[in-house]
């Protein structure tokens, strides 16, 4: 053990909580805490290059019902850093086609003593389900367009990094808001932080119902540009749609993309998000998405930095309890 | 056949206009004496059975119109045996099976499936409501006319509109012939596709997608303006919108033929219930706002919705145990209607006695045409004992119904049926089930 990692030798008491489902139910304190944790970890390891052993003897296994390159990459290599193992789990090929439920697909791998479950699925509320029927913790890696944790976690410290803190900045989040989760996942976050947040997008895709939760709802990103210390770009969900929430996408292009004519007419100090995948061209063009405002990549080191911290309060070594390495071999969870 | 008499109780017949304590004298299966010393001491003598019913409701038997037996096809959820077996343990003495089984009620071979299969199953009557469309597909009408000498009640194409309008127009003026009522299902598909719950701000907030009222509102609004220009007899089924309850009630006050129910789950749950991400949360109609349910009692108390009917929708366990888009739509009623109606409608003052029996026995079988609802001389001797301030907890685990999904597991409720008679023979005794168990 380095002696950076004895800094993590565990999870601190004012963490109560068993899994991360959604930042809806968190306090300010716990998002607080979480990202105090990863900006630990980001520089305990260099940057997130280096490895610990926080989690040695671990299993966190990767439970994907929905495709994903880069939130289970960064899961698997967040787990990788804290010396976990790492098991993948992908439903295309599994035993959900031949017909099992989700949970007993969860239940055996339980059963194969794995001690974190990320998940991944397409509808809103199953990461939830699943920690009714399993003892061990469960991150939510997105689950429909409900939420996405760590997504929005990784966006606010990213704003924390390069603006200091999150209390009293405007925070514009633009684009399909109605089909997602990072919007929700940023929604709650940031306002817990102090934060104001403005939900920008067609009436088709931001409802006015928005306004209720005490939000600000616009369909004009040009008048709001100027009061924006932040905008995070959502993706279009064209998968998720019923029928198309726009006429065209050049349509919703002059409306909403954020392009070098709409950059001029924002704050110098300008921080450009993107939780991509992003489509150059429409709700971003290429020369604003690569240029010096946009923290699109350091999102992507940010998410592994956050993504130590979730694996590690879900299931790191807490006061009084046995840690996975120290059981007997065949002890039952 | 032997007698029964029923002694003491509070009579409630609102067929009648009576709301007083007395007996209740059956023979032959038929009510032979009703009321305060109505029953002469040498009769009383003579009874063959005697149930002290001090300090109880007796009710005529009461009629659920909503219920899906699931037989034939998928008896895996439920049976008309265990269905009935749930009717009578909830006091129910009558329902109406609803034919969208598998394969749909629309021939007179499948209406007398179901009669010999209640028959056998000995509980309670089982009325069967119809297909409007052969194979309830929408395309053409079913053979309405065969299907009422088979014995069908009334028609209905439920699980789903009659989606053409002029089918629905058709339908409701061939009705006119039999007099028969065509229970509607009001939902436009376009507008509630993919929902699995009421589109609002909880929707919003879990992403869940949404059903919105106006799906429930548009298809009502049709459906009143076709029973208003054919003279055919509209039911809304499962009425759960605030908006839904206006439309009904302006149609009425214009004296258009229109009833309307509405589900102990649409009096009493939320959408914000769906927060647990708990399928057995999960209907259709679905579960709307707080307003939606005040404007749902206020129609129960000024009588804009006729009646209250369960839309008794049981699913195997391993179907409900899915992620939440995946699931079934449908929650079980029938052993749990009458402790909700006591519990939401009695015990708070929103209903008294004889409005809440003319809602679950009078009415419907009015709008049904049968000849139950009443206890007037020489009516059907069924009968169903409530005891008022009876408290209880639900226990899934003991419910006849073959299926569990019920989210009012675990719920404190007060009321409940002691005895259910069906034709002058007792079919259930609270007591004498519990010393079973």
């Amino acid at each position: 053990m380095t002696a950076s990692d004895h800094a993590f030798a565990e999870v601190p008491q004012s963490w109560t909580h068993r899994h991360l489902l959604d930042l809806e139910r968190l306090s300010a304190d716990d998002i607080t805490l979480l990202l105090d944790t990863a900006a630990a970890f980001k520089q305990a390891t260099n940057g997130c290059r280096t490895k610990l052993t926080a989690l040695a003897g671990s299993t966190v296994v990767n439970l994907f019902f929905e495709s994903s390159t880069r939130t289970k990459t960064s899961f698997a290599l967040a787990a990788r850093r804290l010396g976990a193992d790492v098991v993948d789990f992908s439903a295309a090929g599994s035993s959900l086609s031949k017909g099992e439920s989700f949970i007993d697909t969860a239940k055996n791998l339980e059963a194969m003593g794995v001690d974190a479950v990320v998940v991944r699925h397409q509808t809103p509320g199953t990461p939830h389900l699943l920690t009714e029927h399993l003892g061990v913790g469960v991150i939510n890696a997105g689950d429909g367009p409900h939420e996405h944790p760590t997504q929005g976690l990784l966006d606010i410290f990213s704003i924390r990094e390069q603006l200091g803190s999150l209390e009293g900045l405007t925070v514009g989040l633009v684009g399909d808001i109605a089909h997602s989760r990072t919007a929700r996942s940023n929604l709650w976050g940031l306002t817990k932080l102090g934060a104001k947040v403005i939900l920008c997008g067609p009436p088709t895709l931001v409802s006015q119902r928005w306004q209720e939760l005490g939000v600000e709802v616009s369909h004009d990103l040009d008048t709001i540009l100027p009061r924006c210390h932040v905008l995070n770009l959502l993706r279009i969900q064209f998968e998720r749609q019923n029928t198309p929430p726009f006429p065209s996408v050049r349509e919703y292009a002059h409306l909403y993309a954020m392009d070098k004519r709409r950059l001029r007419r924002a704050r110098s100090d300008l921080v450009i998000l993107a939780p991509g995948p992003i489509n150059r061209g429409v709700e971003v063009t290429a020369d604003v998405a690569d240029c010096p405002q946009s923290l699109i990549l350091n999102q992507v080191t940010n998410g592994l930095a956050v993504r130590m911290a979730a694996l590690w309060l879900t299931c790191g070594p807490r006061a009084g309890e046995p840690t996975p390495s120290s059981q007997p071999a065949g002890a039952s969870a | 056949m032997p007698s029964l008499l029923i002694r003491g109780g509070r009579i409630v017949d609102p067929s009648q206009s009576l709301d007083a304590t007395g007996d209740v004298l059956i023979r032959d299966g038929r009510v032979v004496a009703i009321g305060a010393a109505a029953v002469s001491e040498s009769d009383a003598a003579g009874a063959d059975e005697v149930i002290d019913a001090e300090g109880m409701i007796i009710t005529p038997g009461l009629v659920d119109m909503h219920v899906h037996l699931r037989e034939p096809g998928r008896e895996e959820d439920e049976t008309i045996e265990t269905g009935a077996a749930a009717a009578i343990a909830g006091g129910f003495t009558s329902v109406a099976c609803i034919p969208n089984t598998e394969p749909p009620i629309d021939t007179q071979g499948a209406v007398e499936f179901i009669h010999q299969k209640a028959a056998r199953a000995d509980a309670c009557n089982v009325f069967v409501v119809a297909c409007v469309s052969r194979d309830r597909a929408g395309k053409e009408l079913a053979e309405i006319g065969q299907l009422v000498e088979a014995g069908a009640v009334a028609f209905t194409d439920d699980g789903s509109p009659v989606y053409d309008a002029e089918l629905m127009r058709r339908a409701f003026e061939y009705c006119r012939m039999f007099d028969k009522p065509i229970l509607a299902h009001e939902e436009v598909l376009e507008l509630s596709h993919g929902g699995v719950m009421h589109e609002g701000l909880v929707s919003l907030a879990l992403g869940l997608p949404g059903m919105p009222a106006a799906a429930e509102e548009v298809m009502i609004g049709r459906d009143i303006a076709l029973a208003e220009v054919t003279g055919g007899r509209l039911h809304v089924m499962h009425l759960s919108t605030a908006g839904g309850v206006a439309l009904v009630r302006r149609a009425k006050a214009q004296g258009i033929a229109v009833t309307a129910e509405a589900t102990p789950h649409h009096f009493t749950l939320t959408d914000e219930c769906l927060r647990q991400f708990d399928s057995n949360y999960k209907m259709s109609p679905p579960l709307r706002t707080a307003a939606d349910v005040e404007a749902i009692l206020d129609g129960l108390v000024d009588g804009t919705i006729d009646c209250i009917a369960t839309d008794h929708a049981p699913h195997a366990i391993e179907k409900k145990m899915l992620e939440l888009d995946r699931a079934p739509f449908g929650i079980l009623g029938l052993e749990t209607a009458v402790g909700l109606s006591i519990t939401r409608l009695i015990v708070p003052g929103r209903l008294d006695w004889p409005r809440l029996v003319d809602a679950m026995s009078t009415l419907p079988s009015r709008i049904l045409g049968i000849d139950r609802g009443t206890l007037a001389v020489g009516a059907v001797g069924d009968v169903t004992i409530i005891d008022p301030n009876l408290t209880w907890e639900v226990d899934a685990s003991t419910f006849r119904s073959k299926s569990v999904n019920s989210p009012f597991h675990g719920w404190q409720l007060t009321g409940r049926a002691v005895a259910t008679i069906v034709g002058g023979r007792v079919k259930f005794r609270l007591h004498e089930a519990a010393a079973a168990s």
